[in-house]
């Protein structure tokens, strides 16, 4: 088990180096001129160049990478914003916090709410119960969330005063926004779950299980729901993806300070070593939870655990 | 193949399917059904709730709203169905290779798909769209490119579960070239799937479209994209929120019937449902 | 539809029947008919015997099987009406509770296919350990002990006891499954035939591990099976169901000397003989009936050479052609009462 988990970790490294590459690249194909960004357009040519010659900037492309990437990984050194001129490190550990803080809450709405309805809705299959909570799970799948957001602020702030519409700092503060991210998560959630118990339900072990004469109860919160649970903890993880590009839409609505707002701000200006900063580091999270999740879902299921002894 | 899209007996999936045939053919015939031209301004009638003249308002230019949907539909479903066959296609014929030729062709484009997917979708797309500019086409190269390695995912799994199949032996026995096999054989089978994600690809497509328009990418005024839409109306919502309800009303009403329809058509195709 | 005739009943000592089922009715109503897949089932069963209940796919037997310890998949299936008694208390009257104190305990069930019926991710220690806990008052550490004892005697060494079923070979999760079964020592088994899924040689080695727990456990069985091989090696009596009821019952040795009724008859036949040479194999013609349309009268007789104007009128009874040898066929009860020499024997009628 431990070498599936160091394997799994050093395997992150070139994912890690790929996703630079990536980002890196799209940036180095953006139209515009660093040099002009930071220096402004009255800037002479020859204080252009050289920027451009201090900065790397005339280097050949996998010298300017390798620098960028030799640099990150030692002093933690991503760039500096073109417009504050501040390290994008220090720009998005500040902005950082509010987005992780975001994107957990909602994740533990989303579980906390679309597991438990969705066993219920896989019990009593075809009930009012089912049938009221699959309609508001299509629904919450088909919202945009920045549309939810608005309709909320709408509803809770404008019309009810409520509710603040915009900040994270006290605890009102992050009720509309989490609620208007995690409802895509939540459909998606419940109805993963209903499936998986549906499945669950209908398999010999279960059958088994009742003719021990085990009680109902039992049979469906233990026996069951644990085998439904495998494949619902990696549809969490996938979300948390979801839910961390939907933070960015949903710090734009409710003008929360996170990584979100600061790369929708960044990409407007044209702040790119901060956009590119900012995706980095969003990517390195997905990928730490989506290992989090992988190691969960092995620890779990007895048959993964043994293909990897 | 048609018959398994007779059994598509849900009736939500042909509510779906209604609603979203109504959409194409309101964005065709788009020029037809608007009233008014989605950019002409109405300065004198600014700001209006529904009335008979703007069934569903103007907006802060004094535009048709009803107008303005109209010609979204055809931004948005165009924006849709593109993207989702660029993904289709790039990912589609990479998965193909992967999965086919297996060895390290297979490790090497499934690695470049790894690190894809560790970037959530829309990140990416936002990422791509912020590269290349704003503008409809890339755009769709935005979000299409970045539903690419689901699709390649999806294909290359669908392959390698038939080419292990004895008919594909057989082909081979009888000198069946590499290339026949994959398209006389293997994508035909492996359609089911496919068109499940597409159908759903193209709602998370639109969803994602509307979400780059609205922080400010993609498309730009005049052009009455949905999310621009909304972002446009965002800032009147205290006093004029039908600026923005109808806009994501729309959106809504779209996703909803391309994911019924989507889940019609995955039960539909789905060999353990069949009676 | 004619009125069932009254079956004649076996005239044993009631103290010996552990299991009666009389007139014992099961539907499934689905969105596309009702599905008749038990019809007056009658089924007697004494202490200590093994019954094998034979019949192709379809006929009703699991369901049957699944009647008795109540276990019917609620919607959409229904026990319409009949008895069925165990020990002498009537099963269908029972409260749930009282049937989850049976379960398990007094009647278990070994079901069909090995590799779905365990749970992927409790130990096999667990899952026996389990049945124990529901039924007795010991602590987990005891039942653990047991569930080694258990697998000692089926066979597995007890340090395995700690493993999950996906590292056990079909053939061993099998004896698990009757090691689940039997360690709380039921006086019912029902075994659903526990060896169709497996491979042929595993086949023969749980078998004989059945044959060998049915002595030590003295266990009355009944084996639900559609090979007639495996009822001569380890039946007392058999019972032959088609399309929902039972068409014939009697010992062992009388109903391989002598079948009655035209479709035991034809199940027989159809066993290709090694000495014969022939060209084509006996079958018996046309299929299963559609158990949710199911022909008037006599359920075979569209399929039946005997079959007379009577058998599309009436449904026959249990008639005791032999004693102990009950049948549902009047033409062929009347057949043998007129020429009791005539046996139809093995080799079918000339």
């Amino acid at each position: 088990m431990l070498r599936y988990v160091v394997r799994r970790i050093l395997f992150l490294i070139p994912v890690f180096l790929g996703v630079t590459f990536c980002v890196f690249t799209l940036l180095y194909l953006t139209p515009g001129d660093p040099a002009r960004m930071v220096l402004g357009d009255l800037a002479t040519e020859k204080a252009v160049q050289e920027f451009r010659d201090k900065e790397g900037l005339n280097d050949p492309f996998l010298v300017q990478f390798g620098s960028y990437v030799y640099k990150a990984a030692t002093k933690g050194d991503i760039g500096r914003s073109y417009i504050t001129k501040r390290p994008v490190m220090e720009e998005i550990l500040t902005a950082f916090p509010y987005t992780i803080k975001l994107s957990a809450l909602s994740m533990l709405i989303s579980i906390l709410i679309g597991i438990p309805c969705g066993i219920l809705s896989a019990i009593r299959q075809y009930s009012i119960f089912d049938v009221i909570t699959m309609i508001f799970a299509m629904i919450g799948l088909s919202m945009p969330v920045f549309w939810l957001g608005l309709l909320l602020i709408l509803l809770f702030s404008v019309q009810l005063h409520w509710l603040p519409s915009s900040g994270f700092d006290t605890w009102q503060a992050m009720i509309l926004p989490s609620l208007a991210l995690s409802a895509q998560a939540i459909s998606i959630i419940t109805r993963m779950t209903r499936s998986s118990m549906l499945e669950v339900i209908r398999a010999d072990y279960i059958r088994t299980a009742r003719a021990k004469g085990q009680k109902e109860s039992v049979v469906i919160w233990v026996h069951a729901l644990y085998n439904a649970l495998i494949p619902v903890v990696t549809v969490c993880g996938l979300q948390f993806g979801v839910l961390l590009a939907g933070a960015i839409l949903t710090e734009s609505i409710f003008a929360i300070p996170g990584i979100g707002r600061l790369m929708v701000e960044s990409i407007k200006m044209r702040d790119y070593p901060v956009v590119q900063g900012g995706v980095l580091f969003v990517a390195i999270t997905f990928s730490l939870v989506n290992l989090f999740v992988d190691l969960v879902y092995a620890y779990l299921d007895p048959r993964i655990k043994a293909q990897y002894k | 193949m048609e018959v398994l899209f007779r059994l598509k007996k849900s009736p939500l999936a042909m509510v779906g399917l209604l609603v979203v045939i109504l959409l194409v053919v309101v964005a065709l015939f788009a020029n037809v059904l608007a009233p008014y031209s989605y950019s002409k301004q109405h300065l004198t009638h600014m700001f209006e709730g529904p009335s008979k003249n703007f069934l569903l308002g103007t907006d802060e230019f004094g535009r048709d709203i009803l107008s303005r949907l109209i010609y979204g539909a055809r931004i948005s479903l165009m924006v849709g169905f593109i993207a989702v066959s660029i993904a289709l296609l790039a990912g589609g014929v990479l998965g193909a290779i992967s999965g086919y030729y297996g060895g390290w062709i297979d490790n090497a484009i499934m690695r470049v798909m790894d690190v894809l997917l560790s970037i959530p979708q829309t990140l990416l797309a936002i990422a791509i769209a912020a590269s290349l500019g704003p503008g409809l086409f890339n755009l769709m190269i935005a979000v299409g490119v970045s539903s690419m390695p689901q699709y390649a995912r999806i294909v290359r799994s669908s392959v390698l579960s038939i080419r292990g199949m004895e008919f594909i032996e057989a082909a081979h026995a009888v000198g069946s070239s590499d290339m026949r096999i994959i398209f006389k054989h293997i994508l035909p089978n492996s359609m089911a799937p496919i068109i499940v994600q597409a159908t759903l690809g193209v709602a998370f497509a639109i969803l994602n479209a509307a979400g780059l328009s609205f922080i400010g990418l993609g498309i730009q005024p005049p052009y009455p994209e949905w999310g621009a839409m909304l972002s446009g109306g965002r800032q009147y919502i205290r006093d004029y929120p039908h600026l923005t309800l109808y806009p994501g009303l729309a959106i809504m009403i779209t996703i909803l019937a391309l994911n019924f329809l989507g889940d019609g058509l995955r039960d539909a195709l789905d060999p353990k449902l069949k009676r | 539809m004619k009125p069932t005739a009254k079956n004649d009943r076996i005239p044993a000592p009631e103290e010996r029947l552990l299991l009666e089922i009389r007139d014992l009715v099961i539907h499934y109503e689905t969105d596309d008919g009702t599905v008749h897949a038990v019809e007056n089932l009658d089924l007697r069963l004494r202490r200590g015997e093994t019954l094998g209940f034979v019949g192709e796919t379809g006929a009703g037997k699991t369901t049957t099987a699944l009647g008795i310890m109540r276990l019917i998949p609620s919607p959409p299936g229904v026990i319409k009406s009949g008895k069925i008694l165990f020990e002498g208390e009537d099963l269908l009257e029972k409260s749930e509770a009282e049937m989850r104190a049976i379960r398990g305990d007094k009647i278990a069930m070994i079901f069909q296919d090995p590799m779905t019926s365990l749970n992927p991710v409790m130990t096999m220690g667990k899952q026996i350990a389990e049945v124990v806990r529901l039924h007795r008052k010991v602590s987990e550490k005891e039942a653990l002990a047991i569930a080694g004892d258990m697998l000692e005697l089926v066979g597995i060494p007890r340090e395995r006891i700690h493993e999950y079923p996906h590292q056990f070979s079909g053939g061993m999760k099998q004896r698990v499954v009757i090691a689940i079964a039997l360690v709380c020592d039921p006086s019912l088994l029902i075994a659903d035939e526990p060896t169709t899924a497996l491979d042929v040689t595993i086949q023969a080695q749980v078998l004989n591990l059945m044959k060998k727990l049915k002595q030590q456990f003295s266990a009355s069985m009944i084996l639900i099976t559609h090979d007639m091989g495996i009822v001569a090696d380890i039946c007392d009596t058999v019972a032959i169901m088609y399309a929902g009821r039972v068409v014939e019952y009697a010992d062992k040795a009388s109903l391989f000397t002598c079948p009655v009724h035209p479709y035991t008859v034809g199940l027989f036949d159809s066993v290709p003989d090694l000495e014969d040479d022939k060209e084509e194999l006996n079958v018996i013609p046309g299929l299963m009936p559609d158990p949710m349309d199911l022909p008037q009268g006599c359920t075979f007789h569209p399929r039946c050479r005997f079959a007379v104007e009577t058998c599309r009128l009436e449904k026959p009874a249990m008639r005791e052609v032999a004693p102990g040898h009950f049948v549902a066929c009047p033409v062929r009860a009347k057949m043998l009462r007129e020429h009791p020499e005539q046996n139809a024997g093995n080799e079918g009628e000339n």
